[in-house]
């Protein structure tokens, strides 16, 4: 496929469009070559959903505020918070 | 002997050392009825206890009546601990009280129903004002202990279910007298900041006590003001707070909170490969009936026919050229051989032809010269003869 961006949408929005995609498709109105296209950008979605369920890794951080009273981030190591306290 | 005349504040406070010196009066609790119940602007109660056949004047004074949990109403049974002495000014004896608490239900149980109906009045636990989770929460901000194991409990849960969502610890005092200001700020912190598109606070089980934080009205007030979904997660499955009433989604602990909060990735997956075979299905049918409306456009007559009827048109038209090539050719032989005729006799009658037999031409600068007069004595005349020119003078004319 020609110029096929970088998937920027997120999981929640890809998965809306596959939806969508296989409705429309099951519903079978609309041109050979939509309906073709369709199909190459929903197998690709089902693809990315996939992967990025299969790369996801939790992450966990422990929210401080700041000096300004914005949030910053600090790592938080479960294992270490658990001994701290037995 | 003379009686002794006392001044009136002099026996009240004879009376009051008296009392005051009574160990058995120092603390006591006393069962009554409240009513006739006043809180002063100083922040002082006034009350009077009764029983069937009597009244007990009581005080509580503004830093014992802060520690109140719940709000004494008139009617109410209680037990009022404190100790008895004499206020000088009106000669009255009252129960200084120490403490007060409902008689029969625990005070907790008491003030927990009186904030539920004060805040279900208010309309905090109105399901229109409940707002819907997201169904792929992007970041969960968790308003907790970091320490207990309610903590690690939701973290696994979410983990193994969906491990795209980041999750932000708020961590807070779970318990204690600090504890209901700390989760009020980390909510509300957390949903000015918009640190997660979604918000869970709780905690791990407990006694009513331990839980207590969670009905605190500056808990349930942050949580109804929060933009962000909340679920609550107080304690085990009988365990009901105040939180759970007000938020958007009520766990029945800290794990099922986890579970609410996110999609399962297991039936995601599922999902995933259903839509893939759906669409995969979907596309093959799509072909199958495209092939097949072809084929049978293409196995009509007409479409057949048609094609030999240009087949037709098209050997036609090839004869058609060839009759125009052979008419053509034709034509132009003709023209080139009456051409040649036409060149023919222009060529007998070319004057040159004649001059060559030996005739002249005379000519001077008005033209051909074809009367004696065109050309006067001494006038210049060209002579063409069949082969060059002779330059002459006429000498003379005659007719």
């Amino acid at each position: 496929m020609a110029g096929r961006k970088k998937e920027t949408r997120t999981f929640e929005q890809q998965l809306a469009r596959l939806e969508e995609i296989v409705a429309r498709m099951e519903k079978g109105d609309g041109e050979l070559a939509e309906s073709l296209a369709l199909f190459d950008e929903g197998t690709a979605l089902a693809a990315s959903c996939a992967k990025l369920l299969d790369e996801a890794e939790q992450k966990v951080v422990r929210l401080m505020k700041g000096g300004d009273g914005a949030p910053v981030e600090l790592p938080f190591d479960e294992e270490q918070e658990a001994d701290e306290h037995e | 002997m003379e009686r002794p005349i006392y001044q009136v504040s002099q026996l009240n406070e004879y009376v009051r050392s008296l009392l005051d010196g009574t160990a058995a009066l120092q603390d006591l609790l006393v069962r009554g009825e409240l009513s006739n119940y006043k809180v002063y602007p100083s922040g002082h109660h006034y009350f009077t206890l009764k029983d069937r056949e009597g009244a007990l004047r009581c005080v509580l004074f503004k830093s014992q009546a802060q520690r109140l949990r719940f709000q004494p109403e008139n009617g109410m049974k209680v037990i009022a601990r404190g100790r008895v002495s004499v206020f000088p000014r009106d000669g009255a004896y009252q129960l200084y009280c120490a403490g007060l608490s409902p008689d029969g239900v625990g005070e907790l149980a008491v003030a927990f129903e009186q904030l539920k109906a004060k805040l279900a009045a208010e309309g905090l636990f109105d399901p229109a004002h409940k707002k819907p989770l997201p169904p792929y929460p992007q970041t969960i901000a968790i308003v907790t202990s970091s320490a207990g194991a309610a903590v690690h409990d939701m973290l696994r849960i979410l983990r193994r279910r969906y491990p795209l969502a980041k999750v932000v610890l708020l961590p807070v005092r779970v318990q204690g007298k600090e504890a209901p200001a700390e989760i009020a700020g980390a909510i509300r912190y957390a949903d000015r900041w918009k640190v997660g598109d979604l918000i869970i606070t709780g905690r791990g089980g407990g006694s009513m006590e331990d839980l207590w934080a969670f009905n605190d009205e500056r808990v349930a007030r942050a949580i109804y003001a929060c933009e962000t979904p909340v679920i609550s997660a107080v304690g085990h499955e009988p365990d009901v707070t105040i939180s759970d009433f007000v938020a958007d989604a009520r766990a029945s602990t800290p794990s099922n909170a986890a579970e609410i909060a996110v999609p399962d990735q297991t039936e995601l997956r599922r999902w995933l490969r259903d839509a893939e075979a759906r669409a995969v299905r979907a596309e093959e049918a799509r072909l199958a009936l495209c092939r097949r409306r072809l084929n049978e456009l293409t196995d009509r007559r007409v479409l057949r026919d048609q094609m030999a009827l240009v087949q037709d048109r098209r050997m036609l038209l090839e004869h058609l050229c060839q009759r125009l090539g052979d008419l053509s050719g034709r034509c132009v032989g003709e023209k080139r051989r009456a051409l040649g005729a036409l060149a023919a006799s222009l060529d007998a009658m070319s004057p040159l032809k004649v001059l060559g037999r030996g005739y002249a031409v005379a000519r001077n600068e008005q033209g051909i010269v074809k009367s004696y007069q065109d050309a006067p004595a001494g006038s210049r005349v060209e002579v063409l003869l069949g082969e060059g020119v002779l330059e002459c003078v006429v000498e003379k004319g005659r007719p």
